[in-house]
């Protein structure tokens, strides 16, 4: 598999972007993450799921590198990634949206977006407030690039909208616009379906795939939703109580007894 | 350019009698010279296009917001890119006389695919996007269209799952690229691509090209339209080029339309209002067609544009007025006050000022002042600041509606129109417009109409024939060219207007022999802001009974305003309070139309409020929003007996489709409500 491979639907995927190795995060007493291993490959849909408290988000925080595991190491790129801040880590291209909505309600879609650019913009407080010359034509370049998000998501009308007025399911749809302004090369989604309607559903689901298809953009996801994740990803690791009990194409993850197990439910000793 | 259909003495003459003949004799003249003219070449599209480019080049011809900013292109620059597609068609084997089927929504790209498709001797067929496949796999099938320009994955996806039912298709070239990429390629092009293999062999496909222009005349078929289908399937209404250049020239004429006016294109492509305006008129005027960002962003788009020439059916005047009033009431008390203060001005003199009628020299400086301080922003907020002509058709519209936006200095009128009529039969001329007419008929229209009221026309725009069912043609169209509208309507002896009654076939009679037309009352229910929508019964029976929808919109909003929690439409709809506010506005309309002798006999016994809107998707409605009467009869047939029966409930089951197609039930237990009806005096039924 080092070359990489190609997925049923006949698109190519390339070589590992990321690779966790034996990964341990512990909270204190509390054992988020035991021992994982796994990788996320170029061009593809990546998902991780797991029932309540399993270890999802963590082991997301663990990518993005907000959380640094006890035990481990992650690989980006081919190397082993030092500790890094936040910004540093999104200006490696990794970018991505939370399970709790983080956007600036008070602020418009399009501002709202705009600061997806911001490791783009090189001006300094009074080249922006100068305005005129270099801090105008930064601003219209990436503008462009924004109006071009916006036309893909599908969300021209709510352009001058501020964020606080609009419903849950455009809110998530807005966050993905300001993680795709960064043009990442990885894209993380925490729980992009939560709490919303089918048809909500089905839209990201088309959005996550367009995503994927049109810019290539490696995505890794969490998800509850059993059916989503299923038809949307190439390969799912299945996480149970901070432990990975299944990784495989979601066929193999499906007829795989320890994943049924997990989410049927059966008595832990 | 006037207006010749002012207060003429010719159509005084015709004063009672049934049939109008419009037009002075020196008019005849006028418009004999103006066909010369078009002898002299502009009798099809492609040639008003190269006119338009040579003549208007640097004009701008079409303008489509994207990425957040107007691209524009002017006439020269559409003609390359149609000619670049014409090319292109070629290439892909397009032959003279073969169907392309269009759909989408408003972009230029497929307004050029409509001329493009002319020039290579095609026949263009648009067809509304929001169609399921099934239906669109009939409108297909029916013409046996060869290719289909569609806009996007969506609108693809559509014709392939019904591909195995269009025998004919070939070629599918779709927009925008996105989500295509892993489709198979065998037959699908894309848009660009096709532009560009036309530009590539144009030396080899030129003078064929230049060969299928040339062979174009006035009566050469200049698009197939089908009929929204009120009743059965829709019928492919084939119009000429004599059909749709003669009714653009005259109603641009009737209105005085140049090449300055900026319209919004945002209608149905597949709806015949659209091809005249956005096609015929701005080719004929070479004025310039805008198309909005997307459906969603339509009322910031028609702010930025701000057209002066416009259109709508009744139902984008009444959202954007019950808009205005709700944030009325969220403004500050100052700005409430002065709003309404002048808005009561503009509604006692705004509509004489209009109308060129005399008004004191007070009023006159109050309204000046209203215009700078209220209905000037308030036009602008509305995107009406530079509107000159406005029309609305389709539907009846409320009075108080009309009325406001007359008061405002808007010049909205209405006109009255078919797609067997290339839309115009009868319009309303400035200076002579009411809420409760159509108008005069427009120009060069003959109007005639029947013993049994319906109304029969004449006119250059009458099409040609419905495709492949010569049957319906013959039982619609007389060998002189008369067409049956389907309307029963009367004209006014004093004032020469045409006022519709309704369906001709939905007028019936009650058991006791009164005249049963249900639309009359509708459309009186209708014009309360929080009923969207009314069907009466009551044809051979001896009361009539309504269903109502109420207006998610507007009854929200009450509700959210007097503390009504509702979890969903079906609960607010069964709201006792909605029903008692509705029960209302049932016996305020049975008190008018009590008043009125001939349908006094229509008053609304029993209602009841439905439990689900009234959906094209689910076969009640035509993709215009009009209601199918039988359908909604046979679907909801229990409640109608409950209504008749003296039950006090109904708990019925209703199937409904997703828009996605995938089917499901929602039941309710609905409670019908008793409406006070007026007291007539016995009284014969007037004959006519």
């Amino acid at each position: 598999m080092e070359e990489g491979y190609v997925t049923e639907d006949g698109r190519k995927i390339g070589g590992v972007v990321m690779e966790m190795k034996n990964i341990t995060l512990r909270f204190g007493g509390v054992v988020a993450i035991k021992d994982i291993s796994f990788d996320i490959r170029q061009g593809e849909i990546r998902a991780i799921i797991g029932p309540n408290g399993a270890g999802k988000s963590s082991m997301l925080n663990v990518i993005s590198g907000f959380y640094v595991p006890q035990e481990g190491q992650v690989f980006y790129q081919g190397k082993p990634r030092p500790q890094m801040r936040p910004y540093e880590v999104a200006r490696q291209g990794i970018a991505r949206t939370f399970q709790n909505i983080a956007l600036f309600e008070g602020m418009s879609v399009l501002d709202n977006v705009m600061t997806g650019r911001l490791n783009y913009m090189k001006t300094g407080l009074f080249q922006q407030a100068w305005w005129k010359g270099k801090a105008e034509q930064e601003e219209t370049e990436n503008r462009e690039v924004v109006e071009k998000v916006i036309d893909f998501l599908e969300i021209q009308h709510i352009r001058k909208t501020p964020v606080a007025r609009l419903p849950y399911g455009l809110k998530k749809r807005v966050e993905l616009a300001r993680a795709l302004a960064a043009e990442p090369s990885l894209l993380l989604l925490d729980e992009p379906m939560a709490g919303m309607n089918v048809e909500e559903k089905e839209d990201m689901s088309r959005f996550i795939l367009d995503v994927n298809d049109e810019f290539g953009t490696t995505i890794a996801l969490i998800e509850h939703d059993m059916g989503v994740v299923m038809d949307l990803s190439d390969r799912v690791v299945v996480m149970d109580y901070g432990k990975k009990i299944g990784d495989g194409t979601p066929d193999e993850v499906r007829n795989n007894q320890d994943v049924i197990d997990a989410y049927l439910g059966v008595a832990h000793d | 350019m006037t207006p010749y259909l002012g207060a003429g003495p010719n159509r005084d003459q015709n004063r009672g009698t049934a049939i109008v003949r419009p037009g002075r004799p020196e008019r005849e003249e006028k418009k004999l010279a103006q066909t010369q003219s078009g002898a002299a070449g502009l009798q099809s599209l492609p040639a008003l296009l190269e006119r338009n480019a040579t003549e208007f080049a640097d004009q701008p011809a079409y303008r489509e917001k994207e990425f957040g900013i107007w691209q524009a292109w002017t006439w020269a620059q559409a003609a390359k890119e149609i000619e670049a597609l014409a090319l292109g068609l070629i290439n892909l084997g397009v032959q003279e006389g073969d169907f392309i089927a269009i759909i989408g929504r408003n972009r230029p790209y497929l307004y050029w695919s409509m001329v493009a498709a002319q020039s290579v001797g095609a026949i263009p067929v648009p067809v509304y996007n929001d169609s399921a496949a099934e239906e669109m796999a009939y409108v297909l099938d029916h013409c046996g269209a060869r290719y289909v320009i569609a806009e996007d994955q969506e609108q693809v996806d559509k014709v392939l799952d019904v591909q195995e039912q269009l025998h004919e298709l070939k070629h599918v070239i779709y927009l925008d690229p996105r989500g295509m990429r892993k489709y198979d390629h065998h037959t699908l092009h894309q848009y660009s691509h096709v532009q560009e293999q036309g530009r590539a062999a144009y030396d080899e496909w030129i003078t064929d090209l230049n060969e299928r222009r040339g062979k174009l005349t006035y009566d050469s078929t200049c698009v197939m339209l089908y009929t929204s289908g009120t009743t059965g399937k829709p019928k492919g209404v084939v119009l000429s080029n004599r059909n749709v250049i003669e009714s653009a020239k005259n109603s641009a004429d009737f209105d005085g339309l140049t090449r300055n006016e900026d319209i919004l294109s945002y209608l149905p492509m597949a709806w015949v209002g659209d091809f005249i305006f956005s096609i015929g008129q701005a080719y004929w005027c070479g004025f310039c067609v805008n198309c909005p960002e997307s459906q969603d962003t339509m009322m910031t788009d028609l702010r930025e544009i701000g057209p002066t020439y416009f259109f709508a059916p009744p139902r984008v005047f009444e959202g954007q007025l019950t808009s205005v009033m709700i944030r009325m009431e969220d403004a500050g008390n100052l700005k409430r006050k002065m709003f309404h203060h002048f808005l009561t001005h503009a509604k006692k003199v705004g509509g004489d000022i209009l109308d060129g009628k005399p008004v004191g020299l007070l009023d006159r400086l109050k309204y000046k002042l209203g215009d700078i301080l209220v209905y000037g922003p308030l036009k602008d907020t509305l995107g009406y600041g530079r509107i000159r002509v406005g029309y609305t058709a389709g539907e009846a519209i409320g009075p108080e509606i009309f009325d406001f936006y007359r008061s405002l200095g808007i010049n909205l009128k209405q006109l009255y129109g078919q797609t067997e009529a290339t839309v115009f039969i009868t319009v309303q001329p400035d200076g002579e417009v009411r809420a409760d007419t159509v108008g005069v008929p427009a120009p060069d229209v003959e109007i005639r109409i029947d013993d049994n009221g319906e109304i029969h026309y004449r006119s250059p725009g009458v099409f040609v024939e419905y495709y492949k069912n010569a049957e319906s043609t013959a039982s619609t169209k007389d060998p002189e060219g008369w067409v049956a509208t389907g309307d029963a309507g009367f004209i006014e002896a004093d004032s020469g207007h045409l006022r519709i009654i309704d369906r001709a076939k939905d007028v019936g009679k009650m058991a006791s022999g009164a005249m049963f037309a249900p639309k009359y009352v509708e459309n009186k229910l209708k014009f309360y802001p929080d009923i969207l929508e009314a069907v009466l019964f009551g044809n051979g029976k001896d009361r009539c009974v309504a269903f109502i929808n109420i207006d998610l919109t507007a009854v929200g909003n009450w509700a959210e305003r007097n503390n009504i929690a509702y979890a969903s439409y079906q609960e607010l709809a069964g709201h006792p309070k909605v029903l008692e506010s509705i029960r209302d506005h049932v016996e305020e309309v049975n008190k008018s139309v009590a008043a009125d002798e001939m349908l006094s006999g229509c008053q609304v016994h029993r209602f009841v409020v439905l439990h689900k809107e009234l959906d094209a998707d689910d076969g009640e409605m035509t993709r215009t929003r009009k209601v199918r009467r039988r359908i909604v009869e046979d679907k909801f047939a229990d409640i109608i007996t409950a209504l008749y029966d003296g039950s006090e409930q109904i708990s019925t089951t209703t199937e409904v489709t997703y828009e996605d197609g995938r089917k499901g039930a929602i039941s309710a237990t609905l409670t019908i409500m008793d409406a006070k009806v007026a007291q007539v005096a016995p009284q014969q039924v007037a004959a006519e």
